[in-house]
């Protein structure tokens, strides 16, 4: 057993990793069987290593102590250099168990697209998408990283083309690419000038040397450089636009594994550059992620109220979530500028332990509603209703994943909102107005975000499972009742019941992240990479302690308990007569219950000024001269999208106009060209011997 | 006497709610110029539902059969964790397990998201029976909840700053009146947006109609039409204590006067069960002054008195963050 706990462990995962996506490649060529033992090979291979490095990483928490790998690479600059420390072992467990579980779901879900698609190629894009995000968040050297981050990228955006006949998804994917390569650029530019601040690639010596030798300046232009960069990938807004987009084109399991933790990468780089690398970052960087967190959740929220394709609304609801971890690392950083030691632990263990939750529930909704779109073969909340009766188990799965990301208690979102209002409260009582200001405004940001998410999920799961079947032409295939079946079923009973053990275990994974927290931000260097816990011990029991989730847990479980039984006994002679549902008399029909859209109309309506509504009425006549008789009427509603009209349209003419204008050098004449390359070797000259 | 005590305060709620609405019934009545029922008819009216049997609509699943109890119980939990006549939290010690305390449920941002999550569970009621009234029902419920939740949670965070506490029972024994007169005028701001909270989670005037089913208005009564029997029964009896509570959370954390800060049946015990019932009495009197004054607001008027009530919370908390603390 205390194998599994080496750092062999760790090599034993990478290998697996690469050896599940080439082999699967390989039978995916070679086996002429429409890819069924490639889609085995590829996901079963994923769901070992994950489970292998779950356990590795925990392994990593009992020993107390971070491991360090370095191998040498023939390319000068890089080296294969891992440092997986308490930061990197939590998100490392975090990848493991999500992709455990993602992988374990994908073979069953993967199986309708065998003969159609190649499952190999496939395979090995998953594996790789797998790989990049291991090896994204514990590598120790920065050009490693780029590298990881860049294979991370570009396998996913393989996966969301997978289903390559919807033109959507194409559109979708090179979105994605776009948007990524763009964060990719500013990543570049936040590596290279900490390489210009401290003379090297290795991230242990940026721990050492700091930003000292940086002008204010461009430590801004550094620090603004991770923001835009990293909340590209983040899916900060404006910076979204890609998300909804891309995250519903890819398979369900793909979506989960990239809602749920490939976003999380960001916010790990965000926390490694402004807590562990470089910390220090003036007090002004912790209000503007504040700011950016608020804006995040808020707009988010509203956004995906306005969806009705299930898979866009979750997509929405990770911006959000975003921007609640974002309230959490905002208000880090601010009380790190103050020099509060506490609740600067306290803040980031909420936005850490935010992390861990949403991964956890959004996976939990993203492979429900896998199941869901599988069925009904549409991704139109509009074609559902009554779902219920034919999917109970995923209906009821779903509905914990609504109540744990509405913040219900005592399920974990509640936990990690909480833990982030209280440190939002403390930020209430600074000295300075503005903070003050800021503060207030990230509560009622995340007050109103409760409220909204509350609604969204009414009707995600309303529309979805509850009433009658609103398009009568999905009956004909009419899938039979759901059966259990471990393949599906299994990875969602673990993920509802994290959601209920980590709301009411809160007080443990709180002391747990403290130690965690503690450790980077208190480190003891990088030969013992001990986590100090003992120091700290004091700190998390004063924080588990004022924890309600779990008195309200148990308090609740009793009260339900003993009410429903005593009435329930009370009642019990009272006969149940099944009837059909009353409508004034008239006959009813699936037509007449409410829609997705009209169930979030009136909140889109009150807040129109933001979403943009539009509205395009059609009308054609059966008399066209008269004009009284109507035949077709069609309403079209769409909403605007500001982010495109006024963000990234006037950059994209603003690049063709510039492309324009240099376009003009290019004569075409051979003599023009030779007396660009001797100019510039002329400059170069003088610029070498300068 | 400890499980009495503990027993007493956790019935008080469900016990009292029926007689509010009775109260408030009455008032109205009287200002109609109609005798009306008499206060014990919600009572009455409760009785012959758990009697009846039920009809259930065959479109309906689970959802409708299980969570009324799920609602019922959480507000009665609710009503055990308000101040009431005394604002010692509820507690039980259980053997050698240790207590049961049911102060946790007494922070402020449980008791907001209780409340969301039992509207929560209602509004997927009223989408259960695929009916064409409770979809809508259920879809302004929704829009109005949305909207409040800011503003309960604002009003109550501004008490919690002016206390400096989030659990609502010290809040009350914080000794609020030791405070000079001019920092609780901005608690008179907050109750004002409190105050408008509770009519729209309450579903009273102007937000909803308690007292019509007329289709094309209601919100609340909208969701439960497909209900009958005792299942209709724990419905309007969680309405009631919902109202109780909210009544109760008004009354004494804006006003805490002569609550019981002692075990058992004091002396203050005897004495602060008559200024609640006063307190009590003047909230029932406003709320039926209000709706025998004032019509019903058109539906998309109401998002102005939501923001409003939420903005008066801001002021109110500006107030104190800006010259207190």
């Amino acid at each position: 057993m205390d194998i599994l706990f080496q750092a062999n462990a760790f090599i034993v995962a990478l290998a697996l990793y690469a050896g599940a996506a080439l082999l699967s490649l390989f039978a995916g060529w070679q086996l002429r069987d429409g890819g069924k033992v490639a889609n085995r090979v590829a996901h079963f291979g994923a769901c070992v290593a994950s489970l292998l490095l779950l356990v590795f990483s925990i392994g990593v928490f009992l020993d107390g102590e971070g491991k360090m790998l370095s191998f040498a690479s023939p390319f000068p600059d890089i080296s294969f250099a891992f440092r997986i420390d308490g930061l990197s072992a939590f998100f490392l467990g975090l990848i493991g168990g999500i992709a455990a579980l993602a992988s374990w779901f994908g073979v069953a879900y993967q199986k309708h697209f065998i003969g159609k698609y190649d499952l190999g190629m496939f395979g090995f894009f998953y594996n790789a998408f797998l790989l990049g995000m291991v090896l994204a968040v514990s590598a120790n050297q920065a050009l490693f990283f780029l590298f990881s981050w860049e294979l991370m990228s570009l396998a996913s955006y393989f996966l969301v083309i997978f289903d390559r006949e919807d033109s959507r998804n194409i559109r979708a994917g090179f979105l994605y690419l776009l948007m990524t390569q763009l964060g990719t650029v500013f990543i570049a530019i936040a590596l290279f000038l900490a390489y210009k601040a401290t003379g090297s690639f290795d991230f242990d010596v940026w721990r050492a040397t700091g930003l000292a030798s940086l002008s204010p300046v461009w430590q801004g232009v550094l620090f603004g450089s991770v923001l835009i960069g990293f909340g590209t990938k983040a899916g900060i807004i404006p910076l979204h636009i890609w998300l909804p987009e891309a995250h519903p084109a890819a398979p369900s399991h793909v979506s989960a594994l990239m809602s749920g933790v490939m976003i999380k990468t960001a916010i790990f780089m965000i926390i490694r550059f402004f807590f562990d690398f470089f910390p220090g970052a003036p007090l002004e960087w912790g209000l503007v992620i504040l700011v950016l967190g608020a804006v995040s959740s808020l707009l988010g929220v509203l956004y995906a109220l306005s969806e009705h394709d299930i898979k866009r609304l979750l997509a929405y609801h990770s911006v959000e979530n975003i921007g609640i971890i974002l309230l959490g690392v905002g208000a880090a950083l601010v009380f790190a500028g103050y020099g509060l030691q506490d609740f600067f632990v306290f803040a980031l263990v909420a936005a850490l332990f935010h992390t861990a939750n949403h991964a956890i529930f959004k996976s939990l909704l993203f492979l429900t509603s896998g199941v869901v779109v599988g069925v009904t073969g549409t991704r139109n909340m509009e074609a559902y209703g009554g779902l219920i009766r034919v999917l109970p188990y995923s209906a009821f799965f779903f509905l914990i994943g609504s109540m744990a990301i509405s913040a219900f208690p005592p399920f974990n979102g509640f936990a990690s909102e909480w833990l982030v209002f209280q440190s939002l409260f403390v930020g209430v009582a600074a000295s300075s107005l503005l903070v003050k200001m800021i503060f207030l405004a990230s509560i009622a940001s995340l007050s109103f975000t409760g409220g909204l998410a509350m609604a969204c999920f009414a009707k995600a799961f309303g529309i979805t499972f509850l009433g009658r079947r609103r398009e009568e032409h999905l009956s004909e295939r009419a899938p039979e009742k759901e059966r259990m079946n471990w393949l599906v079923h299994l990875p969602m009973i673990i993920l509802a019941t994290l959601t209920l053990v980590l709301g009411i275990g809160a007080p443990f994974v709180v002391s747990f992240l403290v130690g965690i927290v503690a450790s980077l931000v208190f480190g003891t260097g990088g030969e013992t990479l001990a986590f100090p816990y003992l120091q700290f011990m004091g700190m998390s029991e004063n924080f588990a302690g004022i924890l309600p989730v779990h008195g309200t847990a148990v308090a609740l479980a009793v009260f339900v308990a003993v009410i429903g039984a005593v009435i329930g006994w009370l009642t019990r002679k009272r006969r149940i007569t099944l009837a059909p549902t009353w409508d004034c008399g008239m006959p009813l029909s699936s037509k007449m219950q409410i829609t997705a859209t009209s169930f979030s109309r009136s909140l889109v309506v009150i807040f129109r000024g933001i979403l943009r509504p539009t509205k395009q009425t059609d009308v054609e006549y059966r008399d066209a001269e008269t004009r009284y008789f109507t035949s077709v009427h069609s309403v079209k509603t769409d909403f605007f999208d500001v982010y495109r009209s006024y963000v990234f349209r006037p950059i994209a003419q603003a690049l063709g106009y510039f492309s324009d204008r240099v376009k003009k050098i290019q004569s075409g004449n051979v003599n023009a060209y030779m007396f660009y390359v001797f100019m510039t070797l002329i400059l170069l000259l003088i610029f070498t011997t300068r | 006497m400890d499980i009495l005590f503990f027993a007493l305060q956790v019935i008080a709620v469900p016990a009292v709610s029926p007689l509010l609405i009775g109260i408030i019934r009455k008032f109205k009545a009287l200002m109609q110029n109609r005798v009306g029922a008499d206060v014990w008819q919600p009572y009455r009216d409760l009785r012959k539902l758990f009697q009846k049997d039920e009809i259930i609509s065959d479109e309906a699943s689970w959802v409708t059969r299980y969570f009324p109890y799920l609602i019922f119980a959480i507000t009665v939990l609710l009503g055990a964790a308000v101040p009431l006549v005394s604002s010692l939290s509820p507690e039980l010690v259980v053997g050698e397990w240790g207590v049961f305390s049911l102060a946790p449920v007494s922070d402020f941002i449980i008791i907001v998201y209780l409340f969301a999550l039992t509207t929560f569970l209602l509004v997927l009621i009223g989408m259960d029976q695929g009916s064409a009234f409770g979809g809508f029902g259920s879809s302004r419920e929704m829009m109005v909840s949305a909207l409040a939740e800011g503003g309960l949670f604002f009003a109550l965070f501004a008490v919690s700053i002016a206390t400096q506490t989030g659990n609502v029972m010290e809040m009350v024994s914080s000794g609020m009146y030791e405070l000079p007169l001019l920092a609780l005028l901005p608690l008179l701001i907050a109750f004002m947006g409190f105050f408008l909270v509770l009519l729209a989670e309450n579903a009273r005037f102007p937000f909803d109609n308690p007292a019509t089913h007329l289709e094309l208005t209601m919100i609340h009564e909208a969701m439960i039409l497909d209900l009958s029997g005792k299942r209709l029964a724990l419905m309007e009896w969680a309405a009631a204590n919902k109202l109780m509570i909210f009544v109760a959370l008004g009354a004494n954390l804006f006003f805490p006067i002569g609550v019981s800060t002692t075990v058992g049946f004091g002396w203050e015990s005897v004495y602060a069960l008559p200024v609640f019932g006063a307190k009590v009495l003047v909230f029932a009197l406003m709320i039926a002054l209000l709706e025998s004054l004032m019509a019903k607001f058109r539906l998309f008027r109401l998002p102005d008195v939501l923001f409003t009530s939420f903005i008066l919370s801001v002021i109110a908390i500006g107030i104190y963050v800006g010259a207190y603390v």
